[in-house]
């Protein structure tokens, strides 16, 4: 039972008011919700992107954009979408909030990096922005020398420097992070009671603190043969444009486990939660996610199969690429394993949950398609590379992150969304995922290439299809937007504990008050144990 | 609370239970923040490896055109202000205010001495037309695009060098400010602490720097 006196308490939401509460605060709970707003803005800004690609595509001859903008289109839609919604968005927002809730902290390491971090992605954000208003970039997420050194005529510093600046944003999340789960965990929160999101959220921060600032020295490299002609990425004056590549995907690949890490975190909570079991394997979930992290590092070359590597060189990176289906593999058996005889619920983040593992598993074993030397000739540059990276990051990490939105909205905002709607939405996003995404498996194998707007006539049913897929799917994406907004207003009054939860974070109330506990918590059970927790009943607000 | 533990609260930040604790995250922090580092330095030096291995004969040339008695002199001058620091930090733990200033204040000097040697080496460089661009060009190199690359590197490396060493010096000059404040004491010191983590953490990327740039096909009887 809630009081209206209870709802009227102190918390971080009310506990000061105006722009300068928000734009100068320290509160880890405060900037993920400044996290949120702008990770959501650069969403729809890469989905409309991704929707004029998908009109462009309806018809073989490619009549709406000229091949010029179609190539701003697909870079910035992969700009946007990576560096500026996926990498920041479940340890910027869902991380931000409640990791130090999760370890029973009243705040990150470094509450002011934390806030630096935001600023660092909305000024590299600006600079994207920027960029795109005045002319757009064409050199694909990628930057390929020399291409984007030499010929391109389009806005490459500015969104490199974009790039660059959002990075460091990214490097102090992981920092913070990082100092966070080593000092700052309650006593009695050993490493093995942490939860399971702790854990992957600290694989990531690895990933990003170790990833991240190499990105930002090939940035710097780009920019200098850009403006000075240094010769390193230009073959004439003996440099190598392939050294531009293994710098790039050094990080970049990494950055895929930055991007899906944190959402298998999601994933664990959820699983467990909802069916009211501790997850099978703790350790070896935990330890799945430091495995990916460390041999996320040593997989790079399968991205330059292609590009003038010694085979030999393939085949070890192929060798290693099949390896990290290993860890994966653990967990998407674990999470499995945690179903089986539980008393499952099929509340909104649940059936999210299923969404991603089915997806995930998809996107994983295309994955080992992809990975293998032979079909990779095949496929590489083609529409089933598309459709594989589409079901790790969308299917994979948006179906988490929507998950985990939900989880916690009503912990974030003190309201439940409404139930109905979400599951419709859930369901929605589900079918229109697979019927945009699926097709391209197809397309690609039958041999369409990637970032081409016109294309054989033959291809157009599937295209036909994916399109009509994305329409489904932006409906599903628009329709949470829609109801999370209504119910910070009209949503129910949330309990402290509305799933029956066992984390830390369900102990304080919703929202949480300004320092998360009203004293620090001693912790004396490992984590996901349920006995004796029950779920609160929802209140008519 | 008492007002005897104003300056304990002053330095205490809200989310840390004690004073142990947030020197432990501080330290972590910048050593978490040097590791990013090695691996900012990390993308050049690859790219260093990789071309000196190609082009070992034009990087032999080019590196014997810097001056090895300038940059050993650098050096030098860049381990002096390395002990000066860890005297200044010696100060801080024992609570020597003047001597924590009068060290950070040598300690500047020397950082700025070696900055000033740089940049005459620098403008040495642009008289001799051994800056990449359309004006280059090295004496006795057959190829120029790989003594071009050469000297690339050497403009990226120490130009980021001595980026930092910028920073160090407004992070010198930071404490030589807080430190007449009488911020510092034995029992808080943490930032003379971490900022001389990063002040011998660039001094340590020189020590790498200046043989691989300055003395490449020196050694004995050549």
């Amino acid at each position: 039972m809630i009081t209206a006196a209870e709802q009227e308490r102190e918390h971080y939401l009310n506990e000061s008011y105006g722009i300068k509460s928000w734009l100068l605060t320290k509160d880890h709970k405060r900037i993920a919700l400044l996290y949120l707003a702008t990770v959501t803005l650069f969403f729809f800004i890469g989905g409309a992107f991704a929707t004029m690609i998908r009109i462009e595509l309806l018809t073989p001859q490619g009549g709406l954009v000229s091949s010029e903008t179609y190539n701003k289109l697909f870079t910035m839609h992969g700009i946007t979408m990576i560096f500026f919604f996926l990498i920041p968005s479940i340890p910027a927002t869902l991380g931000n909030f409640f990791l130090p809730m999760m370890i029973g902290a009243r705040d990150l390491a470094f509450p002011r990096v934390n806030l630096l971090s935001w600023y660092l992605l909305v000024i590299g954000g600006l600079f994207a922005l920027f960029a795109m208003l005045a002319g757009g970039v064409d050199t694909g997420w990628t930057f390929y020398t020399p291409y984007s050194t030499t010929y391109s005529n389009t806005w490459v510093i500015a969104t490199a420097i974009g790039i660059f600046i959002a990075g460091f944003s990214s490097i102090l999340t992981g920092l913070n992070f990082i100092v966070t789960v080593h000092r700052m965990r309650a006593p009695g929160m050993t490493w093995f009671r942490l939860p399971l999101f702790v854990w992957s959220n600290y694989a990531t921060a690895l990933i990003q603190v170790l990833g991240t600032p190499v990105l930002a020295v090939t940035i710097v490299l780009v920019f200098c043969e850009r403006f000075f002609h240094i010769g390193i990425f230009d073959p004439a004056l003996g440099g190598d444009p392939v050294l531009f590549q293994h710098l790039f995907w050094f990080y970049s690949h990494p950055a895929v486990y930055i991007m899906v890490l944190p959402a298998m975190g999601v994933i664990s909570e959820l699983v467990s939660v909802f069916s009211r079991k501790t997850v099978f394997g703790y350790k070896f979930v935990a330890f799945s996610s430091m495995a990916i992290a460390v041999l996320g590092f040593l997989v790079w070359g399968h991205h330059l199969f292609v590009s003038t590597q010694s085979v030999y060189a393939g085949l070890v990176f192929s060798f290693l690429s099949y390896f990290v289906a290993i860890p994966s593999a653990i967990k998407v058996f674990n999470w499995t394993a945690t179903l089986y005889k539980g008393s499952i619920s099929y509340a909104t983040p649940m059936l999210y949950t299923f969404g991603f593992i089915g997806l995930f598993t998809i996107g994983g074993l295309t994955g080992l398609f992809v990975a293998s030397l032979g079909i990779d000739v095949h496929v590489t540059d083609t529409y089933f590379v598309i459709a594989h990276f589409h079901y790790i990051m969308v299917g994979g990490t948006i179906m988490a992150y929507l998950g985990g939105l939900h989880y916690w909205w009503p912990k974030m905002t003190g309201r439940m969304y409404p139930e109905l709607w979400a599951r419709l939405s859930a369901l929605v996003i589900f079918l229109g995922f697979n019927l945009t995404f699926f097709p391209q498996f197809i397309l690609g194998y039958l041999g369409m290439p990637r970032r081409y707007h016109t294309y054989s006539s033959e291809f157009q049913v599937l295209h036909v299809l994916s399109t009509a897929g994305a329409s489904v799917l932006a409906v599903g994406y628009l329709m949470p937007m829609i109801y999370f907004i209504w119910s910070l207003r009209y949503g129910k009054l949330a309990p402290a504990n509305p799933w029956g939860a066992s984390g830390l974070e369900w102990k304080t109330p919703s929202p949480p008050p300004l320092h998360n506990f009203d004293e620090t918590p001693i912790v004396t059970q490992e984590a996901y144990d349920y006995r004796g927790v029950i779920g609160e009943e929802v209140e008519v607000g | 609370m008492a007002s005897d533990s104003a300056a304990e609260t002053l330095a205490l930040r809200e989310q840390f239970d004690t004073e142990a604790q947030q020197k432990d995250a501080s330290t972590l922090g910048m050593w978490i923040f040097l590791i990013t580092e090695v691996m900012f330095f990390g993308g050049l030096f690859l790219a260093y490896t990789v071309y000196r291995r190609w082009y070992p004969a034009e990087f032999a040339i080019a590196s014997s055109s810097l001056n090895a008695v300038i940059g050993a002199a650098n050096t030098v001058i860049l381990l002096c202000s390395s002990f000066t620091m860890v005297m200044a930090v010696r100060a801080a733990q024992l609570g020597k205010r003047d001597a924590l200033i009068w060290f950070l204040i040598l300690t500047l000097i020397l950082g700025a001495a070696f900055l000033g040697v740089k940049a005459y080496e620098w403008n040495e460089k642009f008289q001799e037309h051994h800056v990449p661009g359309p004006t280059f060009h090295l004496e006795n190199a057959v190829r120029q695009g790989p003594a071009q690359i050469y000297f690339s590197l050497y403009f990226a490396m120490t130009g980021l060098h001595a980026l930092h060493m910028v920073v160090g010096v407004c992070l010198l000059t930071f404490l030589i400010i807080e430190a007449r404040r009488n911020r510092f004491s034995a029992a808080y010191m943490t930032p003379v602490d971490i900022i001389g983590l990063y002040w011998h953490f660039v001094d340590i990327i020189w020590i790498f720097l200046f043989p691989l740039l300055y003395l490449i096909d020196r050694h004995l009887g050549k």
